[in-house]
């Protein structure tokens, strides 16, 4: 009836886990009792759950990244503490325990934590800096959102339902095959990337349509912000990549599922042609998670140095000649299969070449502050913290692709470092100051620049703490992923690193402070005309937050730095350009289709996992369902009437005319 | 299992008085790759220590409340900034191209090296979670303990009696990983004798973090010595077996009498090791 799912599947002989679930199962259900006794659930339900909006799926996008990240920043200090005490004892996780930290780990990290925060914020960005009202396919776009939730929840229910893979956070068979991992963490992993990877192709296309497809009138290609090409590389890349990641993870399960033999040791299966495939779809992931945040700072640096950003061309040719290269690297992951001298030789020439375009990149910022006026607000703070810091990231990983220095530090700290170094102080740094920017345009307010700039520095710090010491060790021949050592010479390293995790924690709860000071401090943070920054593109123009309907009328783009200039034009004559003819404007209707369909894909998961056919079946034919209700449905936009646009209007044009007089054109 | 693992402390403990780092190699190949190591990050560190200090000089001068820097609104175009942007890191990965080129094909983990001596050829066999050195001429049998003459080049071939992992002692160079029903080349030359560490660097289940072992470089004599102390039981198909079931070892040397047995588990005449005995959360393999 149930599977393999019986009683033992609940860790009751395991105190850490078992107590984490349950506090974290508690803390769930009484958020949602106090949501269903304050009476919030139809509120959420009409203008969240359900929403098709991209700003608002942007941002529940970043808020369960923001949740994700929090639950593997737990996974973090676990790690690094069990191995700052693990030195000649066996410190307090077993191995069989530890494995699955580091597992889930990487996982969460990089698919339920960067990524939907770089996905959430395109959502919310793109669609305003192209001057549309939406994306190409609203209510996809909810489905994938809640299809990636839909993964997320699979991977945090094996916390206390079994278990969670233990073979890292890329399953290398044959460890994982049935043969030496039969337990259900594999399938768990599977499964939860094989339903939220459904999501990130229909962002990937969505995305891919709406900027080719959908821009404000004479918003040309080589006018769209640099934020834009950004996108459209890391969603083509989406495109082209997470197929094969699907079709890697399928034919693992059908090796577990249905004694296949794709990756086995025996029967002709052979693990190199997974090592090569998912690396195919590894590589670009990493670029499918820098992308947008060269995006942001190039967002960020212009608005807070007083320039537009400098080599505009340069920046978006070297865009797409990463998007193109980060295809032919990926052999650079495992130099050390021995391929023979032709083949490594070329793939790390490759790799060393892609560091081109990002060197370009990194100058042009460099120049943009050139000649500029830099105001070092906290998205500014973060953005100098990452040049700075990729830098050295980038550096590490041109090292790495010497195939000779790779023979002698590919899974070792030191490579933990190198993606650290770009993950963190690229993507992270780039998530956070994007939030930092993007949040007035969101809410209305501002984030505060006190407590903000004080979690910035105690973040960046703490991750210099922590991980510059994994580069030291790495030299010193520690490999990754080890419950515990006798090596002496790592030991002092690693308390040194579990003290950076303190330092972490602080910017982690400085942050949450900041949040909680700026809601309770809205009014006087309130961002009353909608263009906090003194910005230079589209989504500055409209109010904040913007209205449902984004822009009153489109507008009609005549140059790259067409919002700037029509400001300045205001700022010198006085006067706002001239009142538009308001006219009704329809928009798609809210739908449920996401969230429901994304609930049975759930339970399918969950099926899946225990061998619960029948439950499966009966999942299956709900998802389908779901998708034949949505196909028949007659009404898909509702529409807002002129008057109704004309008075929000008008309200932004007040506080703009309002605003202009104390604005000194430059 | 807990019984066998207070005997591995021990030896662990043996363990690491040896030498680690890569910064201090011990053998050929491990210094040619640590000066491959430096040369690229010299080459690189050319360009990005200047870009570091322009990054903070330039914050820094144009910070909003510096009244001495020039404010150039509209400078967001330079042809001749944009040539020299795109070329130094050009001309940088040129440079790198060029080591890239040399060193992969001249350090090659299949090329040959040359040495004093007739080439050893030691066949090496990773198991859950053990390392099984396998002396062909020498008709030897070494668990966990890889000893290797000064200045001999070491022929290895490796292959793996269970999951996919990875050979590595950091002092000696050049790591590869060791797949089941396949052999993977490596040549090495010790050239200092010490103990050194090795270990295994591609997770390979619950009991990678003792998959360590020690690497013994010694005299000619120390080595014709060693491999006359072999002794127990001789090694054969069946140890071979009991050998591959999941658990730790403790080092021992003991004569080989099956001679083909590296050739069985390549040709998967002796199956990969079993794996965990199924179950939903399998036992502790370490306590
Ligand atoms: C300058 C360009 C870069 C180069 C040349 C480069 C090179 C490399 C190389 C050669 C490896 C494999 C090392 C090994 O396994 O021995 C590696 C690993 C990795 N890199 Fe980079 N990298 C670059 C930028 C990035 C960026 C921008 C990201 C992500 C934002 C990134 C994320 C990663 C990750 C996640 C891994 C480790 C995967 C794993 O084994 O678990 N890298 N990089
Ligand atoms: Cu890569």
């Amino acid at each position: 009836m149930l599977g393999k799912l019986t009683w033992d599947a609940i860790p009751f002989d395991q105190p850490i886990p078992l107590a984490a679930g349950a506090v974290v199962a508690l803390a769930v259900l009484a958020v949602l009792i106090y949501i269903t006794v304050k009476g919030w659930v139809p509120y959420l339900w009409r203008e969240w759950i359900t929403s098709v909006d991209h700003k608002r799926i942007g941002v529940m996008y970043v808020a369960l990244a923001i949740l994700m990240l929090m639950r593997g920043f737990i996974d973090a200090v676990m790690m690094r503490t069990q191995q700052a005490v693990a030195f000649r004892s066996n410190g307090y996780l077993p191995p069989e325990h530890f494995n699955q930290i580091f597992s889930a780990h990487g996982t969460i990290m990089i698919f339920f934590g960067a990524m939907p925060f770089m996905i959430g914020l395109m959502n919310f960005v793109v669609p305003l800096q192209l001057g549309v009202r939406d994306v190409a396919f609203p209510t996809l776009n909810s489905v994938s959102f809640w299809l990636t939730a839909s993964g997320a929840l699979l991977v945090n229910l094996s916390l206390v339902v079994g278990e969670f893979s233990r073979t890292g956070w890329l399953p290398f068979p044959p460890l994982s095959e049935m043969t030496y991992s039969p337990g259900v963490g594999v399938d768990y992993y599977c499964w939860a990337l094989q339903i939220s990877g459904v999501g990130t192709v229909l962002t990937g296309v969505n995305f891919v349509t709406t900027i080719l497809k959908i821009r404000a009138p004479g918003m040309t290609y080589m006018r769209m912000p640099i934020f834009c090409w950004t996108a459209l590389a890391a969603n083509l890349l989406i495109v082209a990549a997470f197929p094969v990641l699907t079709a890697t993870l399928a034919m693992l399960l059908l090796d577990r599922y249905l004694g296949f033999h794709f990756f086995t040791n025996t029967g002709g299966g052979n693990m190199m042609m997974f090592m090569n495939l998912i690396w195919a779809w590894g590589h670009p992931e990493v670029y499918i998670l820098i992308l947008p945040a060269f995006g942001v700072f190039s967002c960020v640096v212009p608005t807070f140095s007083g320039k537009p950003v400098f080599g505009y061309r340069s920046m978006v040719m070297a865009t797409m000649a990463i998007c193109l290269i980060a295809f032919m690297v990926w052999l650079h992951h495992f130099f050390t299969m021995g391929a023979g001298g032709d083949v490594n030789a070329i793939f790390g020439t490759m790799s060393a070449i892609i560091a081109v375009p990002t060197g370009v990149k990194i100058f042009n910022w460099l120049f943009t502050m050139y000649g500029g006026r830099v105001r070092f607000t906290v998205p500014m703070i973060w953005s100098v913290a990452f040049m700075i810091t990729f830098t050295v990231g980038g550096l590490t990983g041109v090292l790495l692709a010497v195939p000779p220095a790779d023979f002698m530090l590919h899974n070792s700290m030191f490579l933990v470092a190198h993606f650290h170094n770009v993950i963190v102080g690229g993507t992270v740094f780039g998530a956070l100051a994007g939030m930092t920017y993007w949040f007035p345009k969101a809410f209305g307010f501002r984030l505060h620049e006190g407590w903000g700039r004080w979690s910035a520095y105690f973040t960046i710090a703490g991750f210099y703490v922590v991980f510059m010491p994994l580069y030291v060790v790495g030299l010193e021949g520690m490999t990754r992923r080890l419950q515990h050592y006798d090596v002496g010479a790592w030991r002092p390293w690693m308390m040194v690193s579990v003290f950076g995790v303190l330092l972490a924690l602080v910017g982690i709860v400085l942050e949450i402070v900041t949040i909680y000071v700026s809601i309770r401090d809205r009014e006087s943070l309130r961002d009353e005309v909608g263009d906090p920054w003194d910005g230079r593109t589209l989504e500055w123009s409209t109010a904040s937050p913007p209205p449902e309907y984004n822009f009153a009328v489109l507008p009609h783009v005549d140059h790259e730095e067409y919002y700037w200039r029509i400001k300045q034009a205001a700022a010198r004559s006085e006067t706002l350009p001239e009142e538009p003819h308001y006219v009704d404007i329809e928009m798609p209707r809210n739908s449920a289709t996401g969230f429901v369909a994304a609930f049975f894909a759930t339970v399918m998961g969950f099926a899946l996992i225990w061998h619960i056919w029948w439950m499966v079946g009966v999942a299956f034919v709900g998802a389908y369902a779901t998708f034949v209700a949505f196909a028949w449905r007659d009404h898909e936009e509702h529409v807002i009437p002129a008057e109704t646009v004309a008075r929000n209007d008008h309200a932004r044009r007040a506080a703009r005319a309002k605003a202009l007089k104390a604005y000194s054109p430059r | 299992m807990r019984i066998k693992r207070a005997a591995v402390l021990t030896s662990a403990l043996a363990l690491s008085g040896c030498e680690i780092s890569i910064f201090d190699p011990k053998g050929t190949i491990a210094a040619q790759d640590a000066q491959i190591l430096v040369d690229s990050l010299a080459i690189m560190l050319a360009i990005v220590i200047p870009t570091l200090i322009a990054i903070v000089a330039f914050a820094w001068w144009y910070r909003a409340g510096n009244t001495r820097a020039r404010y150039r609104p509209d400078f967001e175009y330079s042809g001749q900034i944009e040539l020299v942007v795109w070329s130094i890191p050009a001309l940088t990965v040129l440079l790198l191209a060029g080591v890239i080129w040399v060193g992969s094909h001249d350090l090659d983990p299949g090329a040959p090296i040359k040495g004093a001596g007739k080439p050893l050829t030691i066949q090496v066999v990773s198991l859950d979670w053990k390392w099984l050195f396998l002396y062909p001429d020498q008709k030897l049998a070494s668990v966990n303990e890889l000893v290797a003459p000064v200045g001999t080049p070491l022929r290895l071939e490796l292959t793996s009696g269970s999951v996919m992992t990875a050979f590595f002692v950091p002092q000696w160079g050049s790591m590869i990983y060791t797949m089941n029903g396949m052999t993977s080349r490596l040549n090495l030359r010790a050239d200092k004798a010490g103990d050194y560490y090795g270990e295994a660097s591609q997770i390979s289940g619950d009991g990678f973090a003792d998959m360590h072992f020690k690497a013994r470089a010694v005299s000619a004599d120390d080595f014709a010595k060693w491999t006359q102390s072999a002794a127990g039981v001789p090694f054969d198909a069946a140890a071979y077996k009991e050998l591959a079931k999941q658990g730790l070892a403790n080092p021992a040397l003991r004569p080989l009498a099956a001679p083909d047995l590296f050739s069985d588990i390549v040709t998967q005449k002796l199956p990969p090791g079993p794996g965990p005995k199924p179950s939903l959360r399998p036992p502790s393999v370490v306590n």
